[in-house]
């Protein structure tokens, strides 16, 4: 809009001071005219067009109208689990949830990580942001363990049909690339606003890398220690439960660190369709332009997130297996 | 001696469309050139072999020959595009996958060049495997595997991870795995070219140890010519997918079937190979204890040797009379029990030249070669040494 001001005022101006004198603005102004007719010779034609958002946008309006019963019950497990969750998470006492991650920080990292996550824990429960953050966790973990659930056995297959990594890689690829507010609109279709269209957006976004990561783990394995298990006359079964899956735990955990990364940012996003929790609050003080309420959500975002990547990852570390 | 594997026209070919390319191959198409014309790799031609029951039967050849193309068809690992194999006269390449699995649970186990480990048990519980996937209780398998690091001089190491282990050590664990389903076949690719060349002696040394007490049937895969000749009851040299020449190691070194083979054992320490029973001629003229010593002397002469071996009947070695005490004995008119001598040295048939050199260098009197009961087999001279060398 600012740019077709200007040049539109500049016709003007042109015709008008074009012999007198050309000061150096106007030369740029020209200069933005010739660019602008010269673009507008090249442009795509206006008849061909291919109309994606369209069709998606039917055959989202189609899921909604046929297999509405599907999405209600999916809406009433999903809100279920969240609200199971957040209420298990409300019911713990501070101190206790505080003194649980010391302890994991502690036994999973080492002293100094547990004192700096209660520290951290601490500091939220100061901003007034306890039971927010209560909130957002409870959402985390219902699409984690939904993007596991779907995400390994997902992974897994692939790993095994090389047609289906084919197609699956640029798929993913797009899901990771895809600015994730557009994952908003269909969530907000089907379920509404609230926690469980923010819990399927977020198991969207987040799904990726747990599918991605078991892919990688289960292709990395090692082919003599697949052979040597098939040698020894091990079924299909055998092999994935007993030597594959082990084997791959150590990828597959970091899948789950980068999943739980990743849906801990998109529940901030989430807010915006209604999932309640602390990215809401980020979200009424941008519209307040609220900078004390801002930086403290925004810091206890960074904590949490800090405290459920450094856990995961000490997880992950632990389950490394030696070369 | 019974055959306990045998192997027909066996042929495996990767890539699309297998068949088409064996009817290539039928016609007298190079691997080369189907290589560039389609794309197919051909692991192995047409290959048919026998291996006896209780033998170490070496399969030996160079990167890329096929040799684990082969040994993995005989489990089918690899599902072999034609030909057939018998195994206790059944053909296994027809099995379904439950037979297929049986086999493998039962009768045949596999040792790997990198030895195949998993990295997230612990020893035991590698040794373990093949029995835990037969759904052996769990008390039960631990206790045959830990009888099995026993056996393979791990006693005691059972807790450990395999990581914790030495290269030499892990192929230990990699055999006890292997071992501990009481296979009556033991394929083994490779299993010590990842070693360090001390170890690598040590663990070929030790697989002969304990193949003596538990009596498999062993295919074996090496690159080593030394390796093969060493072990190997009897050795198949690979070349291009095909097999080249079967024999004993002595066969091999003594008739090379071609250039090919001729180029291979070129390197080979033949005083490691060849044994006494190679290079020892018929043990004559010899004379028994009543021919009486002007016989003997008589015997010398005519033959031209400076002394010779006195047996009895049953050709049992008494002992060696020179020539010079001979004659003096006879003018003296002593007996030949008075110059009779025992100061020469007596081998058995399975001594290696390599072990005879120094005997050789040493002794005065050739060498006799004995049986265990002391019976006189054949003789060896110093010259008879030198030509096992060559």
């Amino acid at each position: 809009m600012d740019r077709v001001g200007p040049s539109r005022s500049c016709r003007k101006g042109k015709s008008r001071t074009l012999e007198k004198h050309i000061d150096e603005n106007e030369v740029i102004l020209v200069e933005v005219e010739l660019i602008s007719t010269s673009y507008n010779m090249n442009a795509f034609p206006d008849f061909f067009k291919l109309e994606i958002g369209k069709y998606v946008d039917y055959f989202v309006k189609y899921l909604v109208h046929n297999f509405s019963d599907f999405f209600d019950v999916l809406k009433q497990g999903i809100l279920w689990a969240v609200i199971n969750i957040e209420l298990t998470l409300q019911w713990l006492p501070w101190w206790l949830a505080i003194f649980i991650v010391f302890l994991l920080g502690w036994k999973i990292n080492k002293l100094s990580s547990g004192i700096v996550y209660s520290v951290m824990l601490v500091c939220i429960g100061s901003f007034g942001l306890w039971e927010l953050m209560m909130s957002t966790l409870a959402i985390v973990l219902t699409s984690v363990v939904i993007s596991l659930l779907i995400g390994i056995p997902i992974g897994i297959l692939m790993a095994y049909r090389d047609k289906l990594e084919t197609i699956m890689k640029p798929i993913l690829d797009g899901m990771q690339t895809m600015p994730s507010f557009v994952y908003l609109i269909p969530a907000v279709i089907i379920f509404r606003m609230g926690k469980v269209p923010g819990v399927f957006a977020t198991t969207i976004y987040a799904i990726a890398p747990a599918i991605r990561l078991t892919n990688l783990a289960i292709r990395g394995v090692s082919k003599e220690t697949i052979e040597a298990a098939r040698s020894f006359g091990a079924s299909p079964w055998q092999i994935l439960l007993k030597v594959e899956l082990p084997q791959a735990l150590p990828t597959i955990m970091a899948g789950v660190n980068q999943t739980t990364m990743m849906a801990m940012s998109m529940v901030v996003i989430a807010s915006m369709i209604g999932a309640k929790g602390l990215g809401s609050e980020v979200l009424i003080a941008i519209n307040r332009i609220d900078i004390a309420r801002g930086t403290e959500a925004g810091l206890a975002i960074v904590f949490v997130a800090i405290i459920i990547d450094r856990l995961t990852q000490g997880i992950a570390e632990r389950f490394k297996l030696p070369e | 001696m019974t055959v306990k594997i045998r192997v027909e026209n066996l042929s495996k070919i990767f890539g699309r469309n297998p068949k088409a390319v064996l009817k290539k191959l039928e016609i007298g198409i190079t691997k080369e050139e189907i290589l560039k014309k389609t794309g197919n790799a051909v692991g192995v031609n047409n290959v048919s072999f026998e291996v006896n029951e209780g033998e170490i039967f070496v399969v030996m050849g160079l990167s890329g020959s096929g040799k684990s193309t082969l040994i993995r068809c005989l489990n089918l690992l690899n599902k072999p595009t034609a030909g057939k194999i018998f195994f206790e006269g059944e053909d296994i390449v027809k099995y379904n996958k439950k037979q297929l699995r049986e086999l493998r649970q039962n009768k045949i186990a596999m040792v790997f060049q990198h030895f195949g480990l998993f990295s997230h048990r612990t020893v035991e519980d590698n040794a373990a495997y093949g029995l835990e996937v037969k759904g052996v209780e769990k008390e039960e398998r631990l206790r045959i595997a830990r009888e099995i690091l026993e056996t393979v001089g791990l006693a005691g190491w059972g807790k450990k991870m395999p990581h914790q282990l030495s290269g030499g050590m892990q192929q230990r664990v990699g055999l006890a795995r292997a071992l501990a389903n009481n296979p009556d076949i033991l394929l083994m690719d490779e299993p010590f070219s990842a070693l360090d060349p001390l170890i690598r002696r040590e663990m070929q040394l030790e697989l002969l140890d304990i193949q003596d007490t538990v009596q498999k049937t062993i295919v074996f895969i090496t690159h080593d010519v030394n390796e093969a000749f060493k072990i190997g009851d009897r050795v198949a040299v690979m070349k291009n997918g095909e097999i080249v020449q079967i024999g004993t190691p002595e066969e091999i070194l003594s008739n090379p079937a071609n250039e090919y083979i001729e180029d291979f054992i070129k390197d080979i320490d033949r005083s490691k190979v060849k044994q006494a029973k190679h290079v020892m001629f018929k043990p004559s003229p010899l004379i028994l204890h009543k021919d009486g010593l002007k016989f003997a002397a008589k015997e010398m002469e005519t033959q031209g040797i400076s002394s010779i071996f006195v047996v009895d009947r049953g050709r049992k070695l008494q002992g060696i009379i020179t020539i010079d005490d001979t004659i003096k004995a006879i003018k003296k008119g002593e007996k030949l029990e008075d110059i009779i001598q025992q100061d020469f040295f007596t081998i058995d048939t399975e001594t290696y030249i390599q072990d005879l050199l120094p005997m050789a260098i040493e002794t005065k009197f050739p060498i006799a070669v004995v049986n265990d009961t002391n019976k006189l087999e054949g003789i060896i001279v110093r010259a008879s040494v030198l030509s096992g060398l060559v």
